[in-house]
């Protein structure tokens, strides 16, 4: 506080705030929603219609209720209210933590747009002449799209970034199909630092994957490639930049090399915020790419519910992507169903629809000028960061190479001095109310961490979350056992993962943990 | 006091907030063997590359050298009891084990044993093989105390904590506190809890001279180690398909009819013949074909003359941490042997993609002891790293890596 309207306040014995926050996450103990069902208990009473009910056949008819929880209104939006303050996320936290998933803000303004009941209420299959507006939406980001890519096609119907991976793999297998080399072709090479949706997609189309590792200065082999690369060759899924944040800049010669050797080159752009309106995939001579619109264009990221991915494609690899495809004809747009070589559809429909409006309504607030400036904000705060992080005793950053939009920093040092490991330091800094995320597996980078700031984080957000890596750091110096007994501001202490690691435990729904733990 | 500092300390009680895991022993008491090499690490601040034999301690200790595996395995006991009160404690008399546990603040269970002062391998086996009601047993020292643990045929699993000169088993937690924290957790009886690691140790003899040479002697069950991430997004399985099994699994499918398979010593290779229903051997050079083991255990010269004439296959496993995946533990894939393979099916290295991430962009290295031999096979290799899963990395001849 400064001038006149501080004086009076300035007497008061207020102590100074620490210059960490003393935070505390909300603890609820709050049951599942379908435990606290109660027979008979309704949000809404509906009276009843007054109209003959409709005899349905039996075999549409369900033979008994769903098993829905059954409660009041007011303690439905008190468990939600309640599990979102349990939470850290980009809308309460500094969510720079999450390297290569570009937690970047949703501006509310698009949510707004969606949840109108234009968009609330499209059914999936109203007749085209009823929906215009919306599949003028789908043709307009599908333009918008195939000018940051330079690709001359986009599909928006994926439903995650890891099915528009999959739709490219599917497209690979059909064109290779089409030219009578698909049982030849059975092989994809991708990268260690590749998103490990690359080598998950191809194998679960069948493929088998070569890895190719990082030489010594942090770039994949290019020799590796080069005896990897034959006949038998789909394609190179790769990321660009890796995951490391390293851009390679030889990647024209990776897609020669393959495109030399029959194959396709499929480019991964989960990394993709930092290059808007800066470099192509096109330009580059990559014959397939993708875009997860939950990263890059600002969609809320769905967690294993419907996100969006875009995939795009040169004019040769167009009649194999994903259908029916939105077209127009100068009067009215329309689905074209009628398309012999597509792969099909990937999800029920056409995109998802919200999702698509969300980051049309992004895009466009933006404009091309406002594209690129995402892309060199995302870049300079992520150098900021690396800068403010890099000055961290015992913090490092493997491959002495600049960085594009995140970083895979390592503690080696720093653990190696104190015993503390990079989880720990995670969940320690959860204790100041931030995210923290180490990588992917393998820890090819040792005690790794991952931090992307996108643009969407101030100077003063950055420096917070400098303050507090660094304050934890130098926690484990002098009191290393203090670190490894955190959290202790959260929610829980610490939680047994290792369910997650066997099919017999693991339950990703209610009814899946009725049938495995309780009965 | 550091800010947002608890006022309760932070060892009172283990996890207050978790839920028990699925089949743990609900606060069952664990007990937990611990045997320390007291003279282990002794030998690496004097400079000698290891503390093996009564010799090289002497001359340690007479440099001035501290033995540091007393103090190591107390730091391990501490994090285990910190995590897991009350877990009960078994170990040998004196600098052996039940120093540290009582400078950890442990009331030990004392085996009848009488190690000699000062202690030797033969202590370190009869302490193993005394401590049948263990359900873990942790043990401190380096790559030799691990020969002596495998030397006693311990009936529990066990856990290496890391206090020795050369640590290159993959027995070994990466400190420790990561070996208490680990064994506080760990669950008996689980099935799903343990893997098999291999117990490697250099010819310290040789390694004085300035060479590498590691030789694998066993395995060893040790808990599986489930890394306690935050907001990871991919789990492993033990199960995965980048399991010994899954690389196992791969090599089975690769094989084609009346080729040789010449299977290299390691673990991964001994998951080839345990797939195959073959009884192939751990530490030795086996021949299979068509699916059946058709020599185990061969020596060079009946290797040569298994090849010689029939196209066949090197299937090899990267032995250590330097990456050397011929010439170590393999002798008896001589340059003569090598040769005929090159000439016919080539060779195969397996391992998993921790392992080449590991080498950190390094070369695998091939040391036949002829530049002849090592140059067949200079280029890039495929590595078979899991089922329909590889990586092509570089391997060299290591003449041209290593400093003479």
């Amino acid at each position: 506080m400064s001038g006149h309207a501080g004086e009076p306040f300035a007497k008061l014995p207020v102590e100074p705030k620490p210059p960490l926050r003393r935070f505390h996450q909300a603890r609820w103990d709050e049951p599942i929603i379908f435990e606290q069902s109660r027979p008979g208990r309704r949000g809404i009473s509906v009276p009843a219609a007054g109209v003959p009910a409709v005899e349905l056949p039996g075999s549409v008819r369900r033979a008994e209720p769903p098993r829905l929880p059954e409660m009041g209104q007011l303690q439905v939006l008190r468990h939600y209210v309640r599990l979102s303050q349990e939470n850290l996320g980009v809308d309460n936290a500094i969510a720079v933590g999450q390297g290569t998933c570009t937690m970047k803000y949703s501006p509310k303004i698009n949510d707004r747009f969606v949840s109108d009941p234009k968009v609330a209420e499209l059914h999936p299959l109203q007749p085209e002449d009823t929906v215009q507006g919306t599949l003028e939406i789908y043709w307009q980001l599908e333009r918008i799209l195939t000018e940051v890519s330079g690709m001359h096609r986009v599909s928006l119907q994926p439903g995650s970034g890891s099915a528009a991976i999959y739709a490219n793999v599917a497209m690979i297998r059909a064109y290779h199909a089409s030219r009578g080399e698909g049982r030849q072709r059975d092989q994809v090479i991708t990268t260690m630092f590749s998103h490990p949706s690359n080598a998950a997609c191809a194998k679960t189309a069948g493929y088998e994957i070569i890895t190719l590792m990082p030489d010594a200065d942090g770039y994949p082999d290019i020799e590796a490639l080069r005896a990897a690369a034959g006949p038998r060759t789909a394609a190179l899924l790769i990321t660009n930049p890796e995951d490391t944040g390293i851009f390679n800049p030889r990647i024209a010669e990776f897609v020669d090399i393959v495109h030399r050797a029959g194959g396709l080159a499929c480019y991964d752009q989960a990394n993709a915020n930092g290059l808007l309106g800066i470099t192509r995939a096109a330009d580059a001579g990559f014959d397939l790419c993708h875009f997860n619109l939950h990263k890059t264009f600002s969609t809320p990221h769905a967690c294993g519910g419907p996100a969006a991915g875009a995939c795009g494609v040169s004019e040769a690899l167009a009649p194999f992507l994903p259908g029916p495809t939105v077209e127009f004809d100068g009067e009215r747009y329309y689905l074209d169903a009628d398309r012999p070589q597509s792969v099909g559809k990937i999800r029920p429909f056409i995109g998802v629809t919200p999702n698509v409006v969300r980051a049309y309504a992004w895009a466009m607030t933006l404009g091309a000028e406002g594209l690129r400036e995402v892309a060199e904000i995302a870049v300079l705060n992520n150098n900021y960061l690396m800068h403010k992080v890099l000055q961290i005793p015992g913090a490092s950053a493997p491959w002495d190479r600049r960085r594009v939009e995140q970083v895979r920093y390592s503690w080696q040092e720093l653990s190696e001095e104190t015993g503390v490991h990079s989880e720990e330091i995670g969940i320690r800094a959860a204790d100041f109310g931030v995210h923290y995320w180490t990588s992917h597996h393998p820890y090819v980078v040792p005690e790794p961490f991952t931090l992307e700031p996108t643009e969407a984080y101030s100077q003063e957000d950055l420096d917070e979350y400098a303050a507090i890596l660094a304050h934890v750091a130098d926690e484990a110096r002098r009191d290393p056992d203090f670190v490894k007994g955190a959290p202790y501001n959260q929610t829980v202490h610490k939680t047994d993962q290792t369910w997650l690691d066997d099919p017999k435990s693991w339950a990703v729904s209610w009814r899946a943990y009725v049938r495995k733990h309780l009965s | 006091m550091t800010a947002g500092r608890p006022v309760t300390p932070a060892t009172a009680s283990p996890t207050p907030d978790a839920s028990p895991a699925p089949g743990a022993p609900g606060g069952a008491p664990l007990t937990i063997g611990l045997v320390v090499n007291p003279v282990a690490g002794v030998g690496g601040p004097a400079g000698l590359k290891g503390s093996d034999g009564a010799d090289v301690q002497r001359e340690a200790l007479a440099r001035g050298s501290r033995p540091r595996a007393a103090e190591r395995a107390a730091q391990a006991v501490r994090a285990l009891l910190a995590r897991r009160p009350g877990t009960r404690i078994l170990t040998v008399a004196g600098p052996m084990g039940e120093d540290s546990a009582r400078a950890a603040g442990a009331f030990p269970e004392l085996v009848r044993i009488a190690p000699g002062d000062p202690s030797s391998s033969k202590d370190t086996t009869a302490a193993v093989e005394a401590m049948r009601e263990a359900d873990l047993l942790l043990f401190a020292g380096g790559d030799g105390t691990a020969r002596d643990v495998l030397d006693g045929a311990p009936s529990c699993p066990v856990l290496g904590i890391p206090a020795g000169v050369k640590v290159y088993s993959g027995c070994f937690a990466v400190s420790p506190a990561a070996a208490g924290l680990t064994a506080a957790e760990f669950v008996p009886g689980d099935g799903r809890s343990t893997v098999e690691a291999e117990v490697v140790d250099l010819d310290e003899e040789v390694y004085r001279r300035g060479a590498v040479a590691p030789r694998l002697y066993g395995t060893l069950r040790v808990p599986a180690v489930r890394a306690r991430l935050s907001g990871r997004k991919v789990g492993s399985s033990s199960a995965g398909p980048g399991s010994a099994e899954g690389v196992a699994r791969e090599v089975v499918a690769r094989m084609r009819p009346g080729v040789r398979y010449v299977l290299g010593p390691g673990a991964t290779t001994a998951a080839v013949g345990r797939l195959l229903g073959s009884a192939t051997t751990l530490l030795g050079v086996d021949v299979i074909q068509d699916g059946e083991l058709i020599a185990a255990d061969v020596t060079e010269k009946e290797l040569l003359a298994l090849v010689d004439g029939h196209e066949s296959c090197a299937v090899v496993s990267v032995i250590g941490g330097q990456g050397f995946v011929l010439g170590r533990g393999n002798q008896q894939i001589s340059p003569a042997v090598l040769k005929k393979i090159m000439a016919s099916g080539g060779l195969v290295v397996l391992a998993t993609q921790q392992k080449l991430a590991g080498l950190a962009g390094r070369p695998l290295l091939a040391d036949t002891g002829d530049p002849e031999a090592d140059a067949l096979v200079e280029g890039h290799v495929s590595v078979i790293t899991g089922y329909r899963e590889s990586a092509m990395y570089r391997i060299r001849s290591a003449i041209e890596e290593l400093p003479a």
